[in-house]
């Protein structure tokens, strides 16, 4: 059954979209190796992370001392979990995600990455049903992704944040503490390429207010227009670096709605100009195939849209530091 | 994963899509052989000789031959055996041909396109259609986008019949064809979903003009091109099963079996990297700085010591490699590992070649400081500060080494 609950709202964001040190995050797998050492490394980040779900396993603690529980039902009833992120294997991620969407959960983030095509069109169709009827909005972040990241973290003082994937938590300037005043939303299909744009901004002291891994497979949840719209809504985040890479038709599709409704600088870089048609480039989906999803129509497309280009990753940063005047 | 021609038809039959007679074959004397035994069986008196390769444009490279006795097709079939077949996808070396589909060759009154993928904005899967069949569907999406059917699909229920009877009547099927047609669309939506397909063509679909026996034609599928999700081939053993490893580059296959990925380009410079994302960008940053990547590589996340050592060996081993690039931002990945995989590579396979080496992230001062201590072993070594300062050095050095 759909469980609307109270626990499963999506929480209100004021310096970040998403998520913010309020969210309360269970992780599915988190008995396995890799949930095991994200759930450890998003604790020590300053995430709230308040327990576990591995069916069988249910009553016993993690590494941590946190919580484990049989089902995403009994977890989110326990514990008020409102977001989660999933590490169980890509046999089992479909059903995950569709467990937790059940369970009231708002915010699904599925690292797991190799998710047959198919079981994602499901997933989908799923949530899309659940979204018309539900009175709360279900967001799927992947899979395949690095996860999302609103900066902060205990190490850093006032700026409280939260860390809900792999990406390495040192690398990012959370927005309060950003010199320059100015902070950006990140969002990106690729995972060290987003670290990569991080880096460059947090030396040229631009703070991020959260980054979005939308993950590098064909049929995923979030896309660049959810993650654009939400960033145009949030009134810390000053300009929006987004990375593309070849495969599809979502960067067309994203310069569109950036000419018509994105006000704030948007800086991109689309990877795979290099790329030979018809070999898929590491990413399920990135593939150019039927004369689409080359690299060239999609610059072309954003640099129509009033984007400002880096046409090399060496230059994420700068071009973002000069469309922001910093 | 793709397979051949005929493993799809094969696919095809087993899912009740009716498909001309056809025998696979691996010389011309089997060749003749198949041709009687066309004629006897489906009183045939055409066949089509076809080389079965992955690489599409056959046609155009000579891979594919009308006879019509068993001494043309044996003739037929020692011409194309005899040589690899150099298609507009092949590249100039062409590929070897092992086996031939002889074919029953179908009269045709009218040609159709029906294929099944996945429509990625949508993200669900959809039926494309066109009345223009024998073409290429992308040249048919160029020139005359309105002949064109598209109708998406739950993935749960699947085709339903209405469906399948708007898209047969769009079409232009009439009378008897149409249920014919409707049958063919669901029973290839079957296939797709059932077996985690990413591609199901049949062009063309024919018509094969009236008969007594049948007044208003049969439908049939005369080609067919397959391709999986290979996401999904842990549950699929028998798609798997049809993989033809002659088909995969040796090193790419190489590569894959220890956990990497890794894609062959015309290039010399090779690139090391982690995260596809950002391999393809080290692509484009060496082309940028005005050379050619030699590769895609992606190690991975989670590649040890081994595996990293493994990559640099295959990039080292292709003679084309005249520097390598490494290029890693460290998440899940622990730049230390790449600095000792460096430092093996260098004492088991040793790198001759320039070398420029840019580390950022995770356990990034522990791993300078290995590569630090050793330099003096590796003396065409150096460390790029950046990315823009990492592409400069690599062409550089590659430029002065072949001046």
């Amino acid at each position: 059954m759909f469980v609307a609950a109270e626990a499963g709202r999506y929480p209100t964001a004021t310096m970040s979209i998403l998520i913010d040190s309020d969210t309360k995050v269970i992780c599915q797998g988190i008995t396995g190796a890799a949930g095991a050492f994200h759930t450890k490394g998003c604790l020590e980040y300053g995430t709230q992370m308040v327990g576990g779900v591995t069916p069988n396993k249910g009553g016993s603690k993690d590494a941590n001392g946190l919580p484990v529980f049989n089902t995403c039902e009994e977890a989110v009833r326990e514990t008020g979990a409102n977001a989660t992120m999933i590490f169980v294997p890509a046999a089992f991620a479909a059903d995950a995600v569709l467990e937790a969407a059940d369970a009231g959960i708002a915010l699904i983030v599925c690292i797991t990455e190799g998710v047959p095509v198919t079981d994602m069109t499901r997933v989908g169709r799923e949530l899309e049903r659940r979204n018309v009827v539900g009175e709360s909005r279900i967001r799927l972040i992947g899979p395949n992704c690095p996860g999302v990241i609103t900066p902060g973290g205990s190490s850093n003082g006032d700026a409280a944040g939260c860390k809900i994937g792999i990406m390495p938590g040192y690398i990012h300037l959370p927005a309060p503490q950003a010199k320059t005043g100015k902070s950006v939303g990140i969002i990106s299909r690729s995972g060290t390429l987003t670290y990569e744009a991080v880096w460059q901004c947090s030396q040229r002291d631009i703070g991020q207010t959260t980054c979005v891994g939308i993950g590098g497979d064909p049929v995923r949840g979030m896309d660049f227009i959810d993650c654009l719209e939400l960033f145009s809504d949030d009134p810390q985040t000053d300009g929006i670096v987004m990375i593309g890479e070849i495969g599809g038709t979502d960067e067309e599709a994203a310069a569109a709605y950036i000419r018509k409704q994105v006000k704030k600088p948007v800086t991109a870089f689309i990877a795979g100009r290099t790329a030979p048609p018809g070999r898929r480039m590491g990413h399920a989906g990135a593939i150019i195939s039927g004369g689409e999803g080359g690299a060239e129509s999609k610059i072309a497309a954003l640099q129509e849209a009033g984007c400002h280009i880096a046409q090399s990753p060496a230059d994420l940063g700068s071009t973002m530091a000069q469309a922001l005047g910093v | 994963m793709k397979i051949h021609e005929y493993q799809a038809r094969d696919l095809l039959a087993q899912f009740g899509i009716p498909v001309p007679a056809g025998i696979t074959v691996d010389s011309a004397d089997a060749a003749k052989a198949a041709f009687d035994q066309l004629q006897k069986d489906h009183q045939a008196t055409l066949a089509v000789v076809k080389a079965q390769v992955h690489a599409g444009g056959r046609g155009k490279g000579g891979g594919v031959k009308l006879v019509k006795s068993a001494q043309e097709a044996h003739d037929a079939a020692k011409t194309i055996l005899s040589k690899p077949l150099v298609t507009p996808q092949t590249g100039p070396e062409g590929v070897p041909v092992k086996k031939l589909l002889i074919a029953d060759g179908a009269d045709i009154a009218k040609e159709y396109y029906l294929g099944m993928a996945i429509d990625r904005a949508r993200g669900l899967p959809v039926l494309i259609a066109s009345s223009e069949g024998g073409v290429e569907i992308e040249q048919v999406a160029h020139d005359n986008p309105d002949a064109i059917v598209r109708e998406p699909i739950d993935p749960a229920s699947g085709l339903q019949a209405y469906q399948a009877r708007k898209v047969a009547f769009r079409l232009g099927f009439k009378g008897k064809q149409v249920g014919q047609a409707v049958a063919i669309m669901i029973k290839l939506t079957n296939l797709f979903l059932k077996t985690d397909a990413s591609l199901a063509e049949i062009n063309p679909l024919i018509v094969t003009p009236a008969s007594n026996e049948h007044p208003d034609g049969q439908v049939l599928a005369i080609d067919a091109k397959i391709n999986f999700d290979d996401n999904a081939l842990f549950r699929q053993k028998a798609i798997a099963a049809l993989a033809d490893p002659d088909e995969e580059d040796p090193s790419e296959l190489r590569a894959n079996k220890h956990g990497l990925s890794y894609i062959k380009l015309d290039g010399s410079i090779g690139c090391l990297v982690n995260g596809a994302g950002l391999a393809m960008a080290t692509m484009d940053l060496v082309k940028l700085h005005g050379a050619e990547p030699a590769n895609f590589l992606d190690v991975g996340g989670s590649a040890s010591e081994e595996a990293v050592t493994e990559a640099f060996r295959i990039i080292l081993e292709d003679p084309s490699v005249k520097g390598v690039l490494v290029n890693i931002f460290g998440g899940i990945m622990q730049c230390d590992i790449i600095a000792r995989a460096i430092v093996n590579a260098a004492s088991k396979i040793g790198f001759e070649v320039p070398l420029v080496v840019r580390l950022e992230g995770t356990n990034v001062e522990p791993a300078r400081k290995i590569l630090e201590e050793a330099r003096k072993n590796i003396p065409t070594m150096q460390v790029g500060t950046d990315l823009t300062d990492a592409a400069e050095k690599i062409t550089a050095a590659v430029a002065a080494v072949a001046a």
